[in-house]
C-alpha cells in the first residue's frame, strides 16, 4: 500500500513503543502505519463522521472530538507526540491549539501546506485570483482552509509565541528535500514539517 | 437497509443453582434466566456477542415469535447480514435478574416462603446482574464474549463487564451512556417511584396477593420516562401543537396529540410491566458508580483490561449527553485502554440509540467487522 510521503516523514520522527495522538486523523493513515513499523499506542482525533467510519476500518482507534473546543480530554503530558499533519489551516485558533498540544505531548510535530510556494505566488500575480494548487484544492468561498499561512510566517508565529522548533523539513511537489528547498524553502517548499517543543 | 429480520430464535431458561450473593449483602438461593440466542456458536467458540438491554427492555431483542407481528426491540440491529450479524455471531440477550418477563424477579415465587416476592425481592446491582450473567455465560459453556453490547442502562452493564471480568470480554460498546447518574438523572427517576408509590394500590410493593396493580402510578412514571428518551426537536417534529379535535374544549380532558400519546404510552405500558422491576430497575440505575464501587480506583478495576471498546453518544440526548459519554472515554484514555469515541447527529433523543440512523450503523458496522476481520 502506498502510504502519504509527508506522513512517513513524520512517521520517521516518532520512536518505537511511544505514545501518539494524531488530531485531524483522516482516515488513520498515519496511526495505521506507526502500528504496524513502531508498535505504538496511539489515537486519531477527528470531526468528520466519514474519517471516523474510514479509522475504524482502519482498526485504529479514534475519537470523535472539535479540536476548536481544545483538548479538555486530554491530560497533560499524557503523550510522547501530539501530531498536527496538514490540519493547522482548518483550526480556529491556531495558536491556542498548539499551546494544548503542547500542554499534552512531551512534543510536537506540526504539518502545513506552503502559502508562500511559488505555484500560489504566480497565480496571486497573474492571475490575480486565489490560488488553487494540488494541496490546496478548494475555490476560496468553499474552503475548509480559514489560516492559511506562508513557511515565513509560521517561523515569526513560532517566534512570537516562543514555539521552539527544533527539526524541520521542506519538501517539494514530489515530496523530497531538494537543493531549492534547502536554499529558499519559502518559495520552493510545498509542505513544511516542524518538531516543536 | 437491509429489513430482513432473524428467523430462527430460541428462547430458553437458564435454572441457576449456585447462590448469588448480592452487593446488598442479600444472597439470593438459586434463580432463573430468560434468554434468547440467534445464529450460532462456532467451533472455536469465539463468535458471541452479548446483548445487554435497558431500563424496560427483554430478553426478545431481534426477530419475530410465531404469530406474532411484533420485532424484538433491537431488531434493526441484530439479524442476517446486520450490523450484529448472526449470519456471523452468536448472539446472547437475556432478561436482567429482577425483570419481569421470565426472569427470576418480584414477580416470581420466592421458593423460602412460597409466596411471591413482591418488593422483598432484593436491590439488584450492576454488579449483581454481571456476576448472574457470568452464570449464564458458564452455563452455555462460552469461554469469552467476542462483543459485548449496550445502550443506555445496557451500555453501563457492558462496561461493567470489563470492569468486572477484564479478561473475558474482547469488545465492548457502549452507547448513550454515562458513567454514573446526575443528581438530575435521580431526580426524575424518584419522580416515577414516588409516582408507583403514592398509587393507592401499591401496597408497600405486595400489590399482587392484594390482586391489584399500582397501574396509575407505574404508567405516570412511565410517561415521565418517555418525555426524557425524547428530544424537543423529536417531539416537536412529531406532534407539534396538533390538537386532537380541531378545537380547544376549555377542560381537563386530553387535546394536544401529545398529551394523548403520552397516555397510551402509559397505558400500554402497565399491561406489560411490573412495577416493582420498575422500581428495582431505577434503584440499579441510581446505586450505578464504577469509579465508588468496591473500594477500588477505577484504575484497579481496568488494570487488567484488554477490551477494545467502542462509545457511541447522540447530539439530541439530554438524559445521557455526548458531554456523559466522553467522561466513559476519559476514564479510559487515562488508563490507556483501546476506545473509540462517536458522537452521531440525531433529533431522536436517548431513544436514538433504538432507531435507525445510517451514520450510527455504519460506525458499529466499521468497528464490528475490522474486528471480525482481524480475528
Amino acid at each position: 500500500m502506498a502510504f502519504r510521503k509527508d506522513l512517513l516523514l513524520i512517521s520517521s520522527w516518532i520512536k518505537n513503543d511511544s505514545k501518539v495522538l494524531d488530531l485531524g486523523c483522516g482516515s488513520g493513515e498515519l496511526l495505521k502505519i506507526l502500528k504496524q513499523n513502531k508498535n505504538i499506542k496511539g489515537y486519531g482525533v477527528d470531526n468528520d463522521i466519514q474519517n471516523i467510519k474510514s479509522s475504524l476500518k482502519n482498526n485504529v482507534n479514534v475519537l470523535q472530538m472539535d479540536l476548536d473546543k481544545g483538548l479538555n480530554s486530554f491530560e497533560s503530558n499524557s503523550f510522547d507526540y501530539v501530531v498536527l499533519a496538514q490540519s493547522l489551516q482548518v483550526v480556529k485558533k491556531p495558536k491556542d491549539l498548539i499551546n494544548e498540544m503542547l500542554r499534552v505531548g512531551k512534543e510536537i510535530i506540526v504539518s502545513f501546506p506552503n502559502m508562500g510556494h511559488w505555484s500560489s505566488r504566480i497565480q496571486l500575480l497573474f492571475k490575480g485570483m486565489m490560488p488553487i494548487t494540488t494541496n490546496l484544492p478548494y475555490r476560496w468561498d468553499n474552503t475548509p482552509n480559514i489560516h492559511l499561512c506562508t513557511i515565513k510566517d509560521f517561523l515569526k508565529f513560532c517566534r512570537d509565541n516562543n514555539f521552539e522548533i527544533t527539526e524541520q523539513c521542506i519538501t517539494n511537489k514530489k515530496q523530497k528535500s531538494s537543493l531549492l528547498t534547502k536554499i529558499i524553502p519559502n518559495l520552493f517548499g510545498e509542505i513544511a514539517t516542524f518538531r516543536i517543543r | 437497509m437491509n429489513n430482513k429480520s432473524i428467523e430462527k430464535i430460541t428462547t430458553n431458561i437458564a435454572k441457576i443453582r449456585t447462590p448469588l450473593r448480592l452487593v446488598s449483602g442479600k444472597t439470593l438461593p438459586q434463580y432463573d434466566l430468560k434468554y434468547e440466542t440467534y445464529g450460532e456458536l462456532n467451533e472455536n467458540k469465539d463468535n458471541a456477542v452479548l446483548i445487554c438491554h435497558a431500563l424496560s427492555g427483554n430478553h426478545h431483542a431481534a426477530g419475530k415469535y410465531q404469530g406474532d407481528d411484533k420485532v424484538g426491540w433491537w431488531d434493526n440491529m441484530i439479524g442476517p447480514e446486520k450490523p450484529i450479524d448472526t449470519n456471523k455471531q452468536f448472539v446472547v440477550c437475556l432478561n436482567n435478574l429482577g425483570g419481569c418477563h421470565g426472569t427470576t424477579g418480584p414477580t416470581s415465587i420466592n421458593p423460602e416462603t412460597n409466596k411471591v416476592y413482591g418488593s422483598d425481592f432484593p436491590i439488584i446491582t450492576v454488579n449483581d446482574w454481571v456476576n448472574s450473567q457470568k452464570e449464564l455465560m458458564d452455563y452455555l459453556d462460552i469461554p469469552y464474549w467476542q462483543f459485548i453490547v449496550g445502550g443506555s442502562l445496557g451500555g453501563m452493564q457492558a462496561f461493567e463487564w470489563t470492569l468486572q471480568f477484564p479478561l473475558l470480554v474482547k469488545n465492548c460498546i457502549v452507547i448513550a451512556a454515562a458513567p454514573k447518574l446526575t443528581a438530575q438523572n435521580i431526580a426524575f427517576n424518584e419522580i416515577a417511584r414516588q409516582a408507583i408509590m403514592k398509587d393507592p394500590n401499591w401496597h408497600d410493593g405486595n400489590y399482587l396477593s392484594k390482586g391489584v396493580f399500582p397501574n396509575h402510578g407505574l404508567a405516570l412514571a412511565r410517561m415521565l420516562g418517555h418525555i426524557t428518551y425524547l428530544s424537543d426537536a423529536s417531539m416537536k417534529e412529531k406532534f407539534g401543537r396538533d390538537l386532537k379535535k380541531s378545537k380547544l374544549n376549555f377542560n381537563y380532558e386530553v387535546e394536544f396529540q401529545i398529551e394523548s400519546y403520552l397516555r397510551y404510552q402509559g397505558e400500554k405500558f402497565v399491561t406489560g410491566f411490573d412495577a416493582n422491576t420498575y422500581m428495582l430497575m431505577t434503584k440499579t440505575l441510581d446505586y450505578y458508580d464504577p469509579i465508588k464501587d468496591l473500594s477500588k480506583s477505577i484504575k484497579d478495576r481496568l488494570g487488567d483490561s484488554k477490551s477494545k471498546y467502542l462509545i457511541i453518544s447522540f447530539t439530541s440526548d439530554w438524559r445521557f449527553p455526548p458531554i456523559r459519554s466522553k467522561e466513559i472515554v476519559k476514564i479510559l484514555l487515562d488508563n490507556e485502554n483501546n476506545v473509540s469515541y462517536s458522537e452521531i447527529t440525531a433529533d431522536g433523543g436517548h431513544d436514538a440509540f433504538l432507531m435507525e440512523n445510517k451514520d450510527y450503523f455504519d460506525v458499529m458496522r466499521s468497528f464490528i467487522k475490522e474486528v471480525d476481520d482481524g480475528f
